[in-house]
């Protein structure tokens, strides 16, 4: 196992993304540190083997997309689409990130210790994200399956069309969308946050945070609902 | 898609960079805009009394050699008018101690095919189809001087793709606006506009934009009111940047669809679509990095 540096003003990220796939998977690689990403997009997307990767600048689009098994650290902001369609591993963004954070994850945690933008978590299917600060609107909509801690406050329409995703939120939500209701806490979910927030390395009271879930009126035709819900 | 890219310098000593430090900028957003691009670059005020036009030539049958030191010419034997030339190949500014209005109808009148880029004591315009590396080294960006530009590069997806509607737009005097996104009733903003005595120039959804905010500055609405009013009568997917005189401003649609961050300075504030068109700024590793609120105004005075 041997650790690398990358530099991405030198070599392309195409080679980046070649080493990662290739020699990272062969067992070659420990940990590869990416230099001057730029804002490049699409760094270290779709790894597939336990190597860890750290860029130490800000990130563009999808940076960890398609992620299984891997560790991706960006020490700053990433664009659009950071985790997007994950399977497993983890991405930690120490930054904000920009919208659809961890759009249709189904698995794995991505971690944001600062704000992510609109969004963020849409069409959640089994992942688990977590965010510092807070999250735009339309976060979690039509989210399927999976968590998602927010620390901080939530924009409008939080948790729209919600199927079986699970939102925990510590700060204030502008709106809720249609379908999704507040809910007590239970000791399950008091460790769930306790756990994912541990994960994170974040430290709040998980008492402090309330449960977002389906209401599941949105499961089956109504006929009597005149189109408003 | 298209790009955007907006500077605004802090300190005068940067000023003599502008266009030096905007053209990585603008030639960073080529993937996203890589059909025409364009530039606005905002310089100290001529006096009251004067005023400075740009015009494009490349639509008329001379093109880049059309002549206008006749044109010049021809202002003062028709006219009266003393005009300064500023000409490089398909591109000049024209300035004026006389009213830009009268100037104006005799060149549209006798040179139908010049295209009027902009008006005002300010700003000087630049726009034309090709890729932004192209268009930069057409112009020279790289010498520009000034206290802040707002720069296009454009993927056409709502009209054609020819110089006249490319971006900056411009309406009225010393203002500009660029555009990413696209907008759904900008047929009704043109409706509304019209009967107004507002002229449209092309079929482009951003000039309807630019044209309704500048009709609600002539209207006496500060800046704020004006992009308020915007929220409420546009509807579409838009990050807009608009350059004045003293300030750059941008605002983004509710739902944030296109793009937008910031990056600020002891120095200077820069605005791009992405991050990667501000990654060789100087100091920018300890800059405060951010992403502009979808529905809120930012405005930024030089």
């Amino acid at each position: 196992m041997e650790n690398l540096t990358f530099d991405l003003a030198k070599s392309s990220l195409r080679e980046l993304n070649q080493l990662l796939h290739k020699d990272a998977k062969d067992g070659k690689l420990g940990k590869v540190t990416v230099l001057n990403p730029d804002g490049a997009h699409n760094i270290a997307v779709g790894l597939d083997c336990p190597v860890e990767v750290e860029v130490q600048g800000h990130a563009g689009y999808y940076v960890g997309g398609m992620n299984k098994i891997a560790t991706i650290t960006v020490m700053g902001s990433a664009g659009t689409g950071v985790g997007e369609n994950m399977m497993s591993g983890k991405v930690h963004v120490k930054g904000f990130a920009s919208n659809g954070a961890g759009a249709s994850a189904h698995g794995g945690l991505l971690v944001i210790d600062g704000d992510a933008g609109l969004r963020c978590g849409i069409s959640l299917k089994g992942g688990d994200i977590v965010v510092g600060g807070s999250v735009g609107s339309f976060s979690a909509f039509m989210a399927q399956a999976g968590r998602m801690v927010i620390c901080g406050d939530a924009g409008d329409a939080l948790g729209d069309s919600l199927y079986e995703a699970v939102l925990y939120v510590r700060g204030n939500i502008k709106t809720l969308g249609s379908d999704a209701q507040i809910e007590p806490m239970s000791q399950a979910d008091l460790d769930t946050v306790a756990d994912l927030l541990a994960q994170a390395g974040l430290k709040h009271d998980p008492k402090g945070f309330k449960r977002i879930a389906s209401k599941r009126e949105l499961y089956h035709w109504n006929v009597d609902a005149n189109q408003e819900y | 898609m298209c790009g955007i890219v907006g500077l605004l310098a802090k300190k005068p000593a940067l000023r003599e960079k502008l266009g030096e430090l905007m053209v990585p900028m603008l030639i960073g957003m080529t993937e996203r805009g890589p059909d025409s691009a364009g530039l606005a670059v905002f310089r100290d005020p001529l006096a009251e009394s004067q005023r400075k036009i740009s015009v494009y030539s490349g639509l008329t049958e001379a093109g880049a050699d059309f002549n206008w030191q006749g044109l010049v010419h021809d202002l003062k034997a028709h006219l009266g008018a003393t005009v300064e030339l500023e000409a490089k190949g398909n591109h000049a500014i024209l300035i004026m101690k006389a009213d830009p209005e009268i100037i104006k109808r005799w060149i549209k009148e006798h040179h139908p095919k010049l295209h009027l880029l902009s008006t005002g004591r300010s700003i000087e315009l630049y726009k034309d189809i090709g890729t932004p590396a192209e268009v930069a080294n057409r112009y020279n960006f790289k010498t520009l001087k000034g206290s802040h530009l707002v720069g296009h590069t454009r993927m056409a997806t709502e009209s054609a793709v020819t110089p006249d509607r490319a971006h900056p737009f411009t309406a009225g005097e010393d203002f500009c606006l660029v555009h990413n996104g696209s907008l759904s009733n900008p047929n009704g903003i043109r409706r509304m506009l019209e009967p107004r005595g507002i002229h449209f120039e092309t079929d482009n959804d951003t000039e309807a934009a630019c044209r309704f905010l500048e009709w609600r500055l002539r209207e006496g609405d500060k800046l704020e009111l004006a992009l308020q009013k915007g929220f409420e009568e546009l509807d579409g997917f838009y990050t807009f940047l608009m350059g004045t005189p003293d300030a750059l401003a941008l605002i983004r649609d509710p739902f944030a669809c296109k793009p937008a961050v910031v990056a600020e300075t002891d120095d200077y504030v820069a605005i791009a679509s992405e991050f990667r068109s501000l990654a060789h700024l100087p100091d920018i590793k300890n800059a405060n990095v951010f992403e502009p609120a979808p529905e809120e105004m930012y405005v930024w005075k030089i």
